[in-house]
């Protein structure tokens, strides 16, 4: 007998991935590293804050040039801008998706409980909410300077420094980012398992250079504060 | 041994079911987890009551029909199956909680019997070859390298027990299918249907209503074959080229 011949038709690879439990997670591991990315260059401005007011400040202004003469006045801050919306919208909605779909796969739970997995994964989607949360504060705070007490636009040194001199202005930054540590710690590592790299042989690395990623913007988003907090900064 | 056992009890798929306990004396400790519920079995229909439903059928550790969640752990304390977990692994006087597989797709059938017939459809998308019939092909015909024969046979161990989902927080049977898939897709005699086998099969899974991998881990840790965890990235490999390349 013959096989019969397949003649219906494949959906789009865009459908593939998306209807995918696994494409849908190579999308967060994709968005998730965009804004990985980001996060080491934006920790590495953040750093100038250590050489002056000065240098801070020009940074600042700098990045509003990027791109000129091409590119008009704050053009290429916009481009990024759209670009990492995309990547935490994208990010966002196959997170919640997917977790609806984990949710729902145990309707009933064991009598028995104990703890599953370790705490930087338990905690991947609160941690993520609370980063999403953190997100929308800290555009308030230092972007629009809304909630800022000191909120002179063009001079961010001042601003930051206004913001770490306030109790809820420190702790909300420092658990964000504690969360933020513990996010790319898992996250890092699960992103190359999804699409693929992971192997018995390179898990050490990977593991490594999750560690290292989470730990390397930990210290360096959490020194900026704490420079404020002791003086060293002023 | 007399131990406390706190059993689920489930009449039938819809009915309601309950933690159950029961007292078992005169364990030995040689005895299988298995034979310990036969004394229970026993003892309950002596007493004219319904005896506890479980799956069993080799209990040799190779056939993959046991199951029970054994306080939390799938398949119980030990890295093996519940048949080849001895009652020397626990203490006189102990109390044991026993459950069966939780997750949508492996409904009770009763008790601690679980229908794990998502496990065949995946099976059926796409966990098969294309063999030629006719006289057995000369075996030197096709060459298969030694490290590939090794990583097919790592993954052909597995035996469908669904272990993997039932300690899976999110009850993802990612590991089942991906053993499948890397078994048959490094091999000569599987490339024919390396795509198509690899979509299919992940898509049956999502059909099924197992949830997603969070990359917990737990799977890999309660298979009582010992597929490992880097496989689900193999097979993630596998599905992004077969989407890439698109199916043949």
């Amino acid at each position: 007998m013959a096989l019969a011949t397949r003649t219906d038709r494949r959906p789009s690879t865009t459908r593939t991935i998306w209807d995918s439990s696994v494409g849908k997670k190579s999308v967060m591991a994709v968005s998730g590293l965009v804004m990985l990315g980001y996060l080491v260059v934006h920790m590495l401005g953040n750093l100038k804050i250590f050489f002056g007011a000065d240098e801070f400040n020009g940074y600042a202004h700098w990045l509003r040039t990027l791109g000129s003469p091409f590119l008009h006045h704050e053009w290429a801050l916009w481009i990024v801008r759209v670009g990492l919306l995309a990547a935490v919208v994208a990010h966002a909605v196959s997170a919640y998706q997917l977790s609806r779909r984990d949710i729902r796969a145990r309707p009933v739970k064991y009598a028995h409980k104990r703890r599953r997995a370790s705490y930087a994964t338990r905690t991947m989607r609160w941690g993520g909410v609370i980063l999403g949360l953190f997100i929308v504060w800290h555009l308030l705070d230092l972007t629009t300077l809304t909630v800022n007490e000191r909120a002179w636009a063009g001079h961010p040194y001042e601003n930051v420094l206004s913001t770490f001199s306030t109790w809820y202005g420190n702790t909300i930054y420092i658990v964000a980012m504690a969360a933020l540590g513990l996010h790319v710690r898992h996250g890092f590592w699960s992103a190359a398992q999804t699409l693929g790299a992971g192997s018995a042989r390179r898990d050490r690395t990977l593991k490594f250079l999750a560690n290292g990623l989470a730990l390397v913007l930990f210290a360096g988003f959490v020194s900026v504060p704490v420079a404020v907090m002791t003086g060293v900064v002023n | 041994m007399k131990l406390t056992l706190r059993v689920w009890r489930q009449r039938g798929a819809d009915a309601p079911g309950h933690m159950a306990s029961y007292e078992v004396d005169g364990i030995s400790e040689d005895m299988s987890f298995l034979e310990m519920l036969d004394t229970l079995n026993e003892d309950l229909i002596l007493r004219g009551e319904d005896p506890v439903a479980f799956d069993h059928d080799c209990r040799e550790g190779i056939c993959g029909a046991c199951s029970l969640v054994i306080n939390g752990d799938a398949h119980g304390p030990e890295r093996t199956t519940t048949c080849q977990l001895h009652m020397r692994s626990f203490d006189d006087g102990d109390t044991i909680d026993v459950e069966p597989w939780r997750a949508a797709a492996f409904p009770v059938v009763k008790d601690l019997v679980v229908d794990r017939g998502s496990f065949d459809r995946i099976i059926q998308a796409g966990g098969y070859i294309t063999a030629p019939t006719g006289a057995a092909p000369e075996a030197h015909a096709t060459a298969v390298p030694k490290a590939d024969a090794d990583f097919a046979f790592e993954h052909a161990e597995c035996i469908g027990c669904g272990a993997c989902v039932a300690a899976c927080p999110n009850g993802s049977a990612m590991l089942f299918t991906s053993a499948k898939v890397n078994h048959l897709n490094v091999l000569p005699q599987g490339s024919p249907e390396r795509e198509t086998r690899v979509l299919d099969m992940v898509a049956r899974m999502d059909e099924e209503g197992f949830g997603g991998c969070t990359l917990t881990g737990e799977c890999a840790t309660a298979c009582p074959k010992g597929i490992p965890l880097p496989s689900i990235a193999a097979m993630n490999k596998e599905w992004l080229r077969a989407v890439r390349k698109g199916p043949r």
